[in-house]
């Protein structure tokens, strides 16, 4: 169904003159880095400081295992992207995640966090564990629209990432509930939402990246988050209107 | 007796549908006191009709509504093409167009059955015949349950040890899976209702409200205007102090009884009477209106989530009043949308419509008349597909095909059900074993 939402969006879009994210990223068309939520603290921040500080507060599948590690995950991928596009900029990310970590738990851990790094951006990945837990929804989108406002409150931007798309485990983890309340609260809080679960989804249904493997090798594992990675640096860029920046900062 | 208005009603418009029953097959030609059975479906058995005829008074003998079997089998097969994750007839189940789904049909339908055979049982058998017979009833669909929590548990085992296990990208997903790892605690808590995996939430729901359901039926039956007053304030209630059951490993209950209840009951009361009492209310015109114009807005709001850039239409007050629309408490807006949908549907579908006997409803009408089975079948079919769609091959054209094969499945075992069913009934004569429960409980 959301491919065919995909589609007739698509359709709307193009006949509406929007313009298009280049495909930055493996090809995540413009259409699914939706909303018109903008970053403006990062962008006075870099346009001021000529650095960024990103926090990534997430779970298992924001991190990843194998010879690689750290490195091949894809806030370490997020950052050379950044990096790469916007040179002269300083841009580090540093990595707040613990697996098994409902959405409440993880807001109880931003104060410290925030305090110790003083960010100007936050990525938030959560939704998974929910699901699989079964957080009540309700409770779900109070814990997304406390930690979105505290976030807002200490001055970092914020940018919600959503779960990762799993054709296997999508008949037995229901995640609709959930994903819905993260685009609700990003569309409400004026948060870009990065839509990890449509646009692997596209990825997979695309024959892009074969998310059927099964396999133990790390080459897909890889692939994938250096492909989120890139878009989701792309969305930061375009959200904050930072193309261009780069060029004009002394080298 | 006023109870009875729907049936009067019912009665002198049997002349017009003999054609539509005999259409429905299981139906008996004789036209004289069906009950509309619970989930299950039915027993027709000739003896019991018989029985009943003697023992009931004539002004009291009832039709099959069809409606209901229509629409109910159309519900399991919305259930059913649903519950396959990333199937492209999703595209075409009523949650797409509108606040409410086909779980609110399913519901409100099951009410209204429920309340029509044990009603009938309390009347003439007393409360603690009626109210055993709905335990028993209970008792299968927790039978029901605990299969379907078999097969669930069959394919996590299937993945967490065949696909996924060796793959990096999905080391959470499998962790958090990871169900085989507590069994103890798994199982148990499966079994006492409290671990209900995800799209496994409606039969639980049914038992609750079914486990609860004589004393209610009772009341109904004395004082139905106090019974839907009664609910209503429960409903109510909810909002004020959020009362839902516990669930495992966190959380509460997806579809909340305590909110969800009020469907049941309100299907409970339309079945004894309140039909009957709302029909005029329900034929006039400017009731029919609002109706309308109410589906209608909820059509334009569902727009907006299929096309984001609509919602900037919806002016924010609206939208902070209207959002979340929360399924798991049945949400008001829900509600409404479901009555509205009623309203409409039986304002231009008569009981007597000539269409139920076409062909081409009677797929529907069959998986309606045995329901139990067809649903249980459904929530294995769905993963079945899914399993297919995500093995072999997940174009649109394969799952446009499961969609098609599991509803054609669907039907064939209804069809077979029923089949069994006529054997059993001809051996039961045969052997002259008296009448049987009218609740499809089939041992």
């Amino acid at each position: 169904m959301r491919a065919a939402c995909a589609v007739l969006t698509a359709i709307l879009i193009g006949a509406g003159g929007a313009h298009a994210v280049p495909s930055e990223g493996c090809g995540a068309p413009g259409y699914f880095m939706h909303g018109d939520s903008l970053l403006d603290q990062v962008r006075d921040v870099v346009a001021k400081t000529n650095a960024l500080k990103i926090v990534v507060f997430g779970t298992a599948s924001s991190t990843l295992g194998g010879s690689g590690g750290a490195a091949d995950a894809y806030p370490a991928r997020l950052e050379a992207a950044m990096r790469e596009s916007l040179p002269g900029i300083t841009v580090n990310v540093s990595v707040f995640a613990r697996p098994r970590q409902p959405a409440e738990k993880m807001v109880k851990a931003f104060d410290k966090v925030i305090e110790e790094e003083k960010p100007s951006l936050a990525i938030w990945q959560t939704g998974t564990f929910d699901a699989i837990q079964g957080v009540n929804p309700r409770e779900f989108l109070a814990s997304l629209t406390e930690g979105v406002e505290k976030l807002k409150a200490a001055g970092v931007d914020v940018v919600l990432v959503n779960m990762q798309y799993n054709p296997r485990t999508e008949g037995v983890v229901a995640v609709e509930a959930y994903s819905e309340s993260m685009r609700w609260v990003a569309r409400e809080r004026q948060v870009p939402l990065f839509d990890r679960l449509a646009i692997m989804r596209y990825w997979n249904e695309a024959g892009i990246i074969n998310l059927h493997t099964a396999t133990r090798d790390f080459a897909v594992a890889k692939r994938v988050h250096d492909c989120i990675g890139r878009a989701l640096a792309a969305l930061i860029i375009d959200a904050a209107r930072l193309s261009g920046i780069g060029k004009k900062a002394p080298q | 007796m006023k109870n009875w208005g729907l049936a009067r009603r019912v009665n002198t418009l049997r002349g017009n549908r003999a054609g539509g029953e005999q259409a429905a097959g299981s139906a008996p030609a004789s036209g004289a006191a069906v009950s509309a059975d619970v989930i299950a479906g039915a027993t027709r058995d000739k003896d019991t009709l018989r029985v009943r005829e003697l023992a009931a008074p004539p002004v009291m003998a009832s039709s099959r509504d069809l409606r209901l079997d229509l629409f109910r089998g159309i519900a399991l097969w919305l259930i059913f093409v649903d519950h396959i994750p990333n199937n492209v007839v999703n595209w075409f189940t009523l949650r797409n167009y509108g606040f409410s789904d086909a779980a609110e049909v399913f519901i409100f339908i099951s009410g209204y059955t429920a309340a029509f055979v044990y009603g009938r049982a309390m009347r003439e058998q007393g409360f603690l015949v009626a109210g055993a017979r709905i335990l028993k009833r209970v008792w299968q669909l927790y039978v029901a349950h605990v299969f379907l929590f078999a097969i669930f548990m069959a394919q996590i085992a299937y993945f967490q040890t065949a696909s996924n296990l060796e793959n990096p990208i999905y080391a959470e997903e499998v962790r958090a899976l990871d169900f085989m790892q507590r069994p103890d605690e798994t199982i148990i808590q499966a079994l006492l209702l409290a671990f209900k995996p995800s799209y496994m939430d409606i039969l639980p729901l049914y038992i609750m409200l079914l486990l609860f359901f004589a004393p209610i039926l009772w009341l109904l039956q004395k004082n139905a205007t106090l019974a839907l007053a009664l609910s209503v304030l429960i409903y109510a209630g909810n909002w004020q102090f959020g009362w839902n059951l516990k669930s495992y490993p966190s959380g509460h209950w997806f579809f909340n009884p305590v909110a969800w209840q009020l469907l049941f009951v309100f299907g409970a009361w339309c079945a004894l009477g309140g039909a009957e009492r709302l029909a005029r209310v329900l034929r006039s015109p400017v009731m029919i209106s609002i109706a309308v114009a109410y589906l209608a807005f909820a059509f334009a709001i569902a727009l907006t989530w299929h096309f984001p850039r609509f919602a900037y239409y919806v002016p924010s007050w609206l939208r902070e009043w209207m959002y979340p629309i929360d399924k798991t408490n049945l949400d008001i807006l829900r509600f409404s949308h479901f009555l509205a949908l009623a309203a409409v549907t039986v304002y231009f579908l008569p009981l007597n419509w000539r269409g139920f006997g076409s062909p081409l409803f009677k797929p529907a009408i069959l998986c309606g008349q045995h329901s139990l089975e067809i649903f249980c079948l459904g929530v294995f079919l769905s993963f079945a597909g899914h399993f297919v769609i995500v093995e072999f091959y997940g174009g649109y054209f394969m799952q446009v095909l499961v969609s098609l094969v599991g509803i054609a499945v669907m039907t064939g075992v209804a069809a077979l059900i029923s089949w069994y069913k006529s054997l059993e009934r001809g051996s039961r004569t045969a052997k002259k074993t008296p009448a049987v429960d009218p609740a499809g409980g089939q041992a």
